[in-house]
C-alpha cells in the first residue's frame, strides 16, 4: 500500500487564525476585482465588452512593434496586441463599442497590407461582438453565478445542517473570489470561458468540502464528547489523503489542458487549476474552520471564552 | 452473489457495446466497415461545433420598428387615394413617429364622412384631437405586434433563401428571442461575402432622375440640404481602376415607381461589348405593365436603379419597354453580380437587419483546436492512469478500466444525443477524466480505512462502497448543478462544455458504482481471498 501522506496528525484548526488572515486577504482581493469589473475597469473579454478580435497568421515571423506601428499609422482605434508562441501568429483586439459602419476589421487588414511590406497574412479567425450582445452576456453571466450559488446552497443546506450549508457556501464564495482576484491582479482577461471556469470550480471545489463535512457529520454521531475543534481536526486528518488525491487527479487533467490546450483554453485551465488548489485549501481552512468558529461563538456567548 | 455479478457484468457489457456503436463512426477508418453496417447501424459522426470545424456564427437583430414605419407609410398612401376617390379634401397627411398618421381636412364639415371612411381601415384607430379639422390615427397595438413578428419571420425566410442559393452545406438559421436571428454557416469559405449577402436589405427601387440634376444652381442648393419639393439626393458610388471611390450625387424624384417586389427572376449575364457581368431582371405581369407605362411616358428621361439607397445606374430611356425586362449594370465583378442576383431573387428584407455578433473561425484554426484539445486530453488521461496504477496498484487498474468505459460511454452518449462537440466541450471531457477517478479514489480510501480496522476484504469492500456512496453522490450533484446552470445560460461553445461535463459526471456515477464494484465483487468471489492490491 502506497501512502502519499500516511496517518497525519496536523493541527489544522489551531492554525485557523493565520488561515483566516490569508483568506480574508484573498476575499478582499476578489471583492476589489469584482468592483473593478463592475466599474468597467477590469480586463473584460470582448464577448462582454463588445469589440473586435482577430487572429492573424503571417507567412513568417512578424514583430509586434511593426504591427502596432502599422495600426497607429492607419488610425485604428486603441488596440491590444498579443503574440503567440508561434511568432507568425498575432492576436489583435479592439475593445470598444463601435458601429458596423466603421468597418474596423477591414481597416485593420488594409493597414497591415499597406504598412507591413513583404509579409502576407490570412485571418484565421475573428470575433466581432456588438454592445447589445455584450450587455446580454454580462447579465447572463451574473444570473448564472447567482443561480448556481443558490442551487449549491440549497442542496448543501438540504443534505447537511444549516450551519454546514452556510460554511460551504462561504467557502465557495471564497474560492471564486480568490481566483477572480488573482486573475484580475495578474491582468488576465475575464472571458466567457473564464466565467465558465469560475462556475465549474464553484461546483467542483465543493467536492472536497463535502468529503470533509461528511466525515465530520459521521464523527459527530459517534463521538459527541470531543470538543468540536478536536473532532474537526481528527476528521480532516482522516480524510486528508482523499481530498488531496481527488484534487490531484483533477489538477493533472487541468494542468494538461493548461500545457497543451492552446491559447483559447489557457486562461480557462489556469483559472481551474488555481481553483482546484484553492478549493482544497478552503475545504479545510475556510469551510471547516468556520464550523468550529461558529460553534465557539454560539457556545461561549455569555461567559468564559474557551481557547 | 455470483448471479448478480453475472447480470451486472452483462448490463455493463451491453451498455458499453451500445456506446461503442455510437463511437465507431467518429473514428478514422469507419469507411472500411461493410456497407450494411454503415447503413443500418449508427453512422453519424460526432457533430463538431463551429469553433472546431470552422465557419461563421452571426447574430442579426431585425430593426422591426422600421417595418412598422414602412407599413404606416403605406397606410398613408392608401388613405390618401381613398380620400381622393371619395372627394374628401385633405390639407395634408403625414406619418408621425413609427405608428401614427396625422391628417388635416381642408373642410372641417367633411369630418363625419372622413370618420366613416376611416372606420373601414380596421387596423387603425383614431385618437381624440383638440382641433376639429385634425385627425390622429394610430396602428392598433395588436397590428404593431403582428407586423414586428411578421418582419422577423419574413427576414428569416428571406435570409434562409439567400443562404440556400449561396451554397453552404448544413446552414442553421434560427430565431433567438423576439427579434434576433442566429445564422450558422459551417465551413464557409468567403466570410466577408456571406456577411454582405445576408446583411443586405436589398430594397430595389426605380425612380426618375429629375431634369434639374444638371442645373448646378439647383444642385448646389439641394446638396446644401434643400432639394426642391418632391425630390431627394442619392449617390452613386464609383470605384475606379485604382480602387479609389468617389460619390456622384443624383437629384431624383422622391416617388418610387417600381420596387424589387415585382421581380420574378434575376440572372447574371455577360455583356457582349465590355465582357462585364450584369444582372438581367424580369418583372411579373403587373410589374411589366407598370414598367412599360413608365418607360412609355418618359422616353428621353433617365431612370435610376437604386439598391438600398445607392444609385447603381441611371440609364436613359430610349423607347417604351413592353417586355418586362431590365438590366442592372455597374462594373461588377462576377461574384458581386452573382450575389446581387441572389438577393434580388430572394427578395428584400422587410426591415433592415444589423449584425450584432460575428464569430468566424477559419478551418485551420479549428483543426489546430482539435489537435490541441485531443493532445491535452490524452496527456491528462495518461497522467491520471499512471498515477492510479502507481498509487493503487491492481485496484488502480480497475479504476482505469472504469475510466475507459466512462470515456467510451461519454463519447457514445454525445454522439447518440447528437450533441455538438466544441473546444470547451473537449476541455469538459478532459476534466471528466480527472474527476472520473475521484469516485474510485473516495471508495478505495474508504476500503483502505475499513481494512485498517481489521475487516475482511469482502466486508471492507462492501462497507467502503456503502459509506462512500453518499459522499460521491453529494459531490457529483454540486458539479451537476453548475453544469446545468451553464447549459441554461451559456452560448454555443459553453453549452458544449456543460453537456460534456454533466454527461461525464452522470456516466461516472454509473461506471464507478456499477463498473468497478462488479469487478471487485468478481475478484473476491473466491472464499479464500486474503489480499487486495489497493
Amino acid at each position: 500500500m502506497i501512502e502519499l501522506l500516511g496517518k497525519t496528525k496536523i493541527d489544522f484548526m489551531g492554525k485557523r487564525r493565520y488561515a483566516f488572515a490569508l483568506s480574508g486577504l484573498l476575499v478582499l482581493l476578489g471583492l476589489w476585482a469584482f468592483l473593478q469589473i463592475l466599474r468597467g475597469q477590469g480586463n473584460l473579454g470582448i464577448e462582454f465588452s463588445g469589440g473586435i478580435s482577430m487572429q492573424l497568421k503571417f507567412d513568417g515571423p512578424v514583430e509586434v512593434g511593426k504591427v502596432r506601428e502599422a495600426l497607429r499609422r492607419a488610425d485604428v482605434p486603441e488596440s491590444n496586441l498579443q503574440q503567440f508562441s508561434d511568432p507568425s501568429r498575432i492576436l489583435i483586439r479592439v475593445k470598444r463599442e463601435y458601429t458596423q459602419q466603421e468597418r474596423v476589421m477591414e481597416r485593420i487588414q488594409a493597414a497591415l497590407r499597406d504598412h507591413i511590406p513583404g509579409r502576407s497574412f490570412v485571418v484565421e479567425g475573428s470575433d466581432e461582438i456588438g454592445p447589445a450582445i455584450g450587455k446580454g452576456l454580462r447579465k447572463a453571466a451574473i444570473w448564472a453565478i447567482v443561480i448556481s450559488i443558490i442551487g449549491i446552497l440549497a442542496y448543501i443546506a438540504w443534505r447537511f445542517e444549516f450551519r454546514f450549508g452556510v460554511a460551504a457556501t462561504i467557502a465557495t464564495f471564497h474560492d471564486v473570489l480568490a481566483v477572480l482576484g488573482v486573475l484580475v491582479l495578474m491582468g488576465r482577461e475575464i472571458t466567457l470561458l473564464v466565467v465558465t471556469a469560475l462556475l465549474t470550480l464553484a461546483g467542483y471545489s465543493l467536492t472536497d468540502t463535502v468529503v470533509v463535512f461528511d466525515r465530520i457529520r459521521e464523527n459527530l454521531r459517534g463521538r459527541r464528547k470531543d470538543p468540536l475543534h478536536v473532532l474537526v481536526n481528527g476528521s480532516i486528518n482522516e480524510v486528508l489523503s482523499r481530498t488531496v488525491i481527488t484534487s490531484l487527479t483533477t489538477l493533472l487533467a487541468s494542468l494538461a489542458l493548461l500545457i497543451l490546450g492552446g491559447e483559447v483554453l489557457r486562461d480557462f485551465s489556469f483559472a481551474l487549476s488555481l481553483g482546484i488548489v484553492v478549493g482544497t485549501y478552503s475545504s479545510i481552512f475556510v469551510a471547516s474552520s468556520l464550523l468550529v468558529e461558529w460553534q465557539a461563538r454560539v457556545r461561549t456567548k455569555p461567559a468564559s471564552r474557551r481557547r | 452473489m455470483k448471479k448478480t455479478i453475472k447480470w451486472r457484468a452483462i448490463l455493463l457489457a451491453f451498455t458499453t457495446a451500445l456506446a461503442l456503436l455510437y463511437v465507431l463512426p467518429s473514428l478514422p477508418g469507419f469507411d472500411v466497415f461493410p456497407l450494411w453496417w454503415r447503413e443500418h447501424l449508427p453512422h453519424e459522426r460526432l457533430k463538431l461545433g463551429l469553433d472546431l470545424q470552422g465557419g461563421m456564427h452571426l447574430v442579426l437583430e431585425v430593426n422591426a420598428e422600421k417595418a412598422v414605419e414602412n407599413a404606416t407609410e403605406r397606410w398613408v398612401g392608401e388613405i390618401k387615394s381613398a380620400f381622393d376617390k371619395e372627394k374628401i379634401f385633405l390639407d395634408r397627411i403625414s406619418r408621425e413617429g413609427q405608428e401614427s398618421i396625422r391628417l388635416r381636412l381642408s373642410r372641417p364639415e367633411q369630418r363625419d364622412a372622413a370618420a366613416k371612411l376611416l372606420s373601414e381601415f380596421a387596423v387603425l384607430e383614431s385618437n381624440p384631437t383638440s382641433d376639429p379639422s385634425e385627425i390622429l390615427l394610430t396602428l392598433k397595438a395588436k397590428e404593431v405586434k403582428r407586423l414586428k413578428e411578421y418582419a422577423v419571420r419574413q427576414c428569416l425566410e428571406t435570409i434562409r433563401n439567400r443562404v440556400d442559393q449561396f451554397g453552404v452545406s448544413e446552414p442553421q438559421i434560427v430565431p433567438e428571442g423576439e427579434r434576433r436571428i442566429v445564422v450558422q454557416l459551417p465551413g464557409v469559405k468567403e466570410p466577408q461575402r456571406a456577411v454582405e449577402l445576408i446583411g443586405k436589405t436589398a430594397l430595389l427601387e426605380f425612380k426618375l432622375v429629375d431634369e434639374r440634376t444638371n442645373d448646378s444652381k439647383v444642385m448646389q442648393e439641394a446638396l446644401a440640404g434643400n432639394p426642391p419639393p418632391g425630390t431627394e439626393i442619392l449617390y452613386q458610388r464609383i470605384t475606379d481602376a485604382k480602387g479609389n471611390t468617389s460619390s456622384v450625387p443624383f437629384l431624383l424624384e422622391k416617388r418610387t415607381l417600381l420596387t424589387g417586389d415585382s421581380i420574378t427572376s434575376a440572372e447574371v449575364q455577360i455583356g457582349r461589348e465590355l465582357n462585364e457581368p450584369y444582372v438581367s431582371l424580369e418583372f411579373d405581369r403587373v410589374g411589366a405593365k407598370i414598367f412599360s407605362e413608365i418607360t412609355g411616358a418618359n422616353v428621353g428621361r433617365r431612370l435610376a436603379i437604386i439598391l438600398d439607397k445607392n444609385v447603381y445606374s441611371a440609364p436613359r430611356i430610349n423607347e417604351k419597354i413592353p417586355s418586362g425586362k431590365a438590366q442592372i449594370t455597374g462594373r461588377f465583378t462576377m461574384e458581386e453580380a452573382r450575389d446581387l442576383a441572389i438577393v434580388l431573387r430572394a427578395g428584400a428584407l422587410p426591415a433592415p437587419v444589423q449584425i450584432i455578433a460575428n464569430v468566424t473561425v477559419g478551418p485551420s484554426l479549428g483543426q489546430d483546436s482539435i489537435r490541441k484539445g485531443l493532445r491535452a486530453t490524452l496527456l491528462g488521461a495518461a497522467l491520471v492512469v499512471a498515477f492510479m496504477i502507481f498509487y493503487y496498484r491492481l485496484s488502480g487498474v480497475v479504476a482505469d478500466f472504469a475510466l475507459l468505459l466512462n470515456m467510451i460511454m461519454l463519447i457514445g452518449a454525445l454522439s447518440w444525443l447528437r450533441a455538438t462537440l466544441t473546444l470547451p466541450g473537449i476541455a469538459g471531457i478532459a476534466l471528466t477524466v480527472g474527476m472520473a477517478v475521484d469516485s474510485n479514489v473516495l471508495m478505495f480510501e474508504r476500503i483502505r480505512e475499513e481494512l485498517r480496522l481489521g475487516k475482511t476484504i469482502r466486508s471492507a469492500i462492501d462497507a467502503g462502497y456503502k459509506k462512500a456512496f453518499i459522499t460521491i453522490l453529494d459531490s457529483h450533484v454540486t458539479t451537476l448543478i453548475t453544469a446545468v446552470v451553464l447549459f441554461q445560460f451559456g452560448t454555443g461553445p459553453i453549452k458544449g462544455f456543460a453537456v460534456s461535463l454533466s454527461l461525464g459526471v452522470l456516466i461516472n456515477l454509473y461506471t464507478a458504482l456499477v463498473g468497478t464494484k462488479t469487478v471487485f465483487d468478481w475478484m473476491t468471489t473466491r472464499a479464500d481471498v486474503t489480499t487486495l492490491s489497493i
